[in-house]
């Protein structure tokens, strides 16, 4: 029951958990393992102080899939998305985004990597539109502004461009948020409990752009606490718990049964 | 580097609240030490520039953590994080805001300090007019490194000060015995040694911060 | 976890209480009063002897600083937090005896000369910095930013210095010859100096040892906690 997914980084178990970075993984295996992974971790931790988030955690997601991270609370599915974010440095291990690593090489994870998560990055000075031209500028998108007035047409926001987010609601702003991701295309899409503080009208616009950008390869990662919208979004799942991976595997339409006893023994394990 | 200041200057043009506050502050401070060094004694031009230079960095030392301390609301600081830019250009940004910010509050403190300590005004607006900027990069460099540090830590007001002070000693003595010397009559060969100190703080704390700065920031 | 103490486990501990003892012999008893300053210029041996482990901590708090940003390695990390707890701890031993001796002899518990006012900077800075550890929200975190300060200090050392001796440009030389002559003028007190220097670097070292190999062992500890915690028992 373990990881259905291929599991290139095998090769470097072993290595020395937290030494001199880079000295991990054949180069030539890395370069073919990307190819076919988005995202690679291998003996990846991250300890909060006393608190281990994720231990030692192997784990491949293959390139254009949609994958959920489930499990219980705490069980470490912000911090994995955060490490391939990198707005977190793992406290030990290897990991590789897009055939870059992280640590070394920021921002060329970045150049092709969005997060849309609970706090909406915005400015509450400037308005919808300013804070999206920000966002067009920081990276370096061409004809932001035609881009920037079709996203938010797209979600409902076209109205009030203009007003300053701050006298928006907070669906107002997470809408804004995911406007953002429409204007950036990622190829790697990490989604933290998307739908929290969406209405039915705006989540739905939500899994439409995520299956649209899916169409163009992008390769989405999303946590979740519900299977129906892990159903609606992915082909595969990984359940999480204590930090460790607890189930890897494809999921569809009829697995729901399945998959909820699943996050349930997860859960039981956890208390 | 261009985006984010354009980001941070118009959210402080449409706010003003940095300048507004920082501009009070600093007369605040300008008033309170007139009371403990007598602005209207012969030999005022010995304690002048200490009060100038007081006001300034105490001032500037909220205004500094303000201008961080924004980037918190939303997480906003992540949404830096995240674009394809390297650590370092975002504290140069960062450090570039501060310094106009902090040089706009010095066109207004400047006369306000020649005003209250009745002191010749081209004169002495000329003596500023090298040391003020000079000084004032050290100070937005290294106050943006440390602000950046302390809004990571459970006394943020107080841990700012605390850590930037000590280090800053050469920079706040190399300002005001500039001012001090200048005022008093010194040419700008006699105070060489000075600003070669100033230029040499500038240097460091930049790129001490550059090199450092992602670490300050990530996790 | 460990093994049994090693042999330097063994000498270490004796070669310092040693050299106390000989340093304590020669300051009190052996070397000859100060023909200007009499009985009080002996805590001056005790007090220079601060300085080195002083410079020396604050030294290796940069160096090991700079090693744990480019390393992330956390042994790095331990060394520069000791060093810093010690250092500290001399600074202040430093500045007491000081004071202690120039309220007889200059005067005055405190002057502002170039040496002090640095030392004052420098307790400073290292206090800054092992606040900056405690108040940190994640003690990860915590280790970075110290690491930061522990850089900065360190580069920013030189300009410290040189600001203050210029500020109090006229001091510097008459110190130097008072504390220069005074101490050196007899064999005696020459190599009681050296006996002192020696002692308190000993002992330094080997508190260093200590509170290093304390800090492993928490981390140990540490790992062991989340690990049981992890087993559910």
């Amino acid at each position: 029951m373990r990881s259905a997914a291929p599991r290139p980084a095998e090769s470097s178990v072993g290595s020395v958990a937290g030494g001199l970075p880079g000295a991990w993984i054949d180069e030539s295996i890395a370069a073919r393992t990307s190819l076919e992974n988005a995202i690679i971790l291998s003996n990846v931790s991250r300890t909060f102080g006393r608190v281990r988030a994720l231990d030692a955690i192997t784990l491949a997601i293959p390139r254009g899939a949609a994958t959920a991270l489930m499990g219980p609370n705490g069980a470490g599915k912000t911090t994995l998305l955060k490490l391939c974010a990198t707005l977190l440095i793992p406290s030990a291990g290897e990991l590789r985004v897009n055939g870059s690593n992280p640590v070394q090489d920021g921002a060329a994870v970045r150049s092709h990597t969005a997060l849309l998560g609970h706090d909406s990055h915005l400015y509450g000075d400037l308005s919808a539109e300013e804070n999206l031209l920000f966002t067009a500028r920081l990276h370096g998108i061409p004809d932001a502004r035609e881009k920037i007035s079709d996203a938010l047409g797209r979600i409902g926001l076209r109205a009030v461009a203009r007003r300053s987010v701050r006298t928006f609601s907070r669906g107002m702003q997470q809408r804004c948020a995911l406007a953002r991701v429409l204007l950036q295309r990622p190829a790697l899409l990490l989604l933290d409990e998307p739908a929290t503080g969406l209405d039915v009208a705006a989540r739905d616009i939500l899994y439409e752009i995520v299956h649209e950008l899916r169409r163009d390869g992008t390769t989405v990662l999303v946590t979740t606490h519900d299977v129906g919208e892990c159903l609606a979004i992915c082909d595969s799942a990984v359940i999480l718990a204590e930090g460790r991976v607890a189930w890897h595997g494809p999921v569809s339409a009829g697995d729901r049964d399945v998959l909820e006893r699943r996050l349930r023994s997860a859960a039981a394990k956890d208390s | 580097m261009f985006a984010l200041l354009w980001k941070d200057l118009v959210i402080e043009l449409r706010t003003k609240e940095t300048l507004a506050s920082l501009f009070l502050l600093g007369t605040l401070l300008l008033l309170v030490l007139s009371f403990a060094f007598d602005p209207t004694h012969p030999m005022r031009e010995q304690s002048a520039p200490g009060v100038l230079w007081v006001a300034i960095i105490f001032s500037g030392t909220s205004a500094i953590n303000r201008s961080l301390l924004r980037e918190r609301e939303n997480d906003c600081l992540s949404g830096l994080l995240l674009a394809p830019i390297d650590r370092g250009t975002i504290f140069f940004a960062k450090t570039a805001v501060n310094l106009i910010l902090l040089l706009t509050a010095e066109l207004f403190l400047i006369p306000l300090f020649i005003f209250f300590f009745n002191l010749p005004f081209v004169s002495t607006v000329v003596r500023l007019a090298v040391v003020a900027p000079l000084a004032t990069l050290g100070f937005a460099a290294i106050g943006t490194l440390f602000a950046a540090i302390s809004l990571r830590t459970r006394a943020r007001e107080i841990m700012l000060p605390l850590l930037m002070l000590p280090l800053a000693t050469p920079l706040f003595l190399a300002a005001v015995e500039i001012t001090r010397d200048l005022m008093s009559g010194a040419n700008y060969a006699q105070v060489s040694h000075w600003f070669k100190l100033i230029v040499a703080f500038d240097v460091v704390f930049l790129v001490v911060g550059w090199l450092t700065f992602e670490y300050a920031v990530a996790e | 976890m460990k093994p049994s103490p090693t042999i330097s486990d063994r000498i270490a501990p004796a070669a310092v209480i040693l050299s106390m003892m000989a340093a304590l012999y020669m300051v009190f008893i052996a070397v000859p009063n100060d023909a200007f300053q009499g009985p009080v210029q002996r805590i001056f041996y005790v007090h220079l002897a601060m300085w080195l482990p002083t410079f020396a901590a604050f030294g290796i708090v940069g160096l090991t600083s700079t090693l744990f940003l480019w390393t992330r390695n956390r042994r790095w990390d331990h060394i520069a937090t000791a060093s810093a707890e010690l250092g500290l701890l001399f600074c202040t031993l430093g500045l007491a005896t000081g004071c202690i001796w120039a309220k007889p002899i200059w005067g005055t518990w405190w002057t502002w000369d170039p040496r002090l006012t640095l030392t004052l900077v420098l307790w400073m800075i290292y206090a800054a910095y092992l606040l900056l550890r405690n108040l940190a929200t994640d003690p990860n975190q915590g280790s970075v930013m110290a690491a930061i300060l522990g850089v900065s200090g360190v580069v920013n050392l030189y300009l410290v210095n040189r600001a203050v001796y210029w500020w109090r440009g006229i001091h510097p030389a008459v110190v130097v010859t008072k504390e220069g002559e005074s101490g050196l003028t007899d064999p005696m007190m020459r190599l009681t100096l050296m006996v002192c220097l020696l002692a308190f670097f000993l002992l330094f070292v080997w508190l260093l040892r200590l509170r290093v190999r304390t800090a492993h062992l928490e981390d140990d500890v540490d790992e062991l906690r989340s690990r049981v915690l992890a087993a559910g028992v």
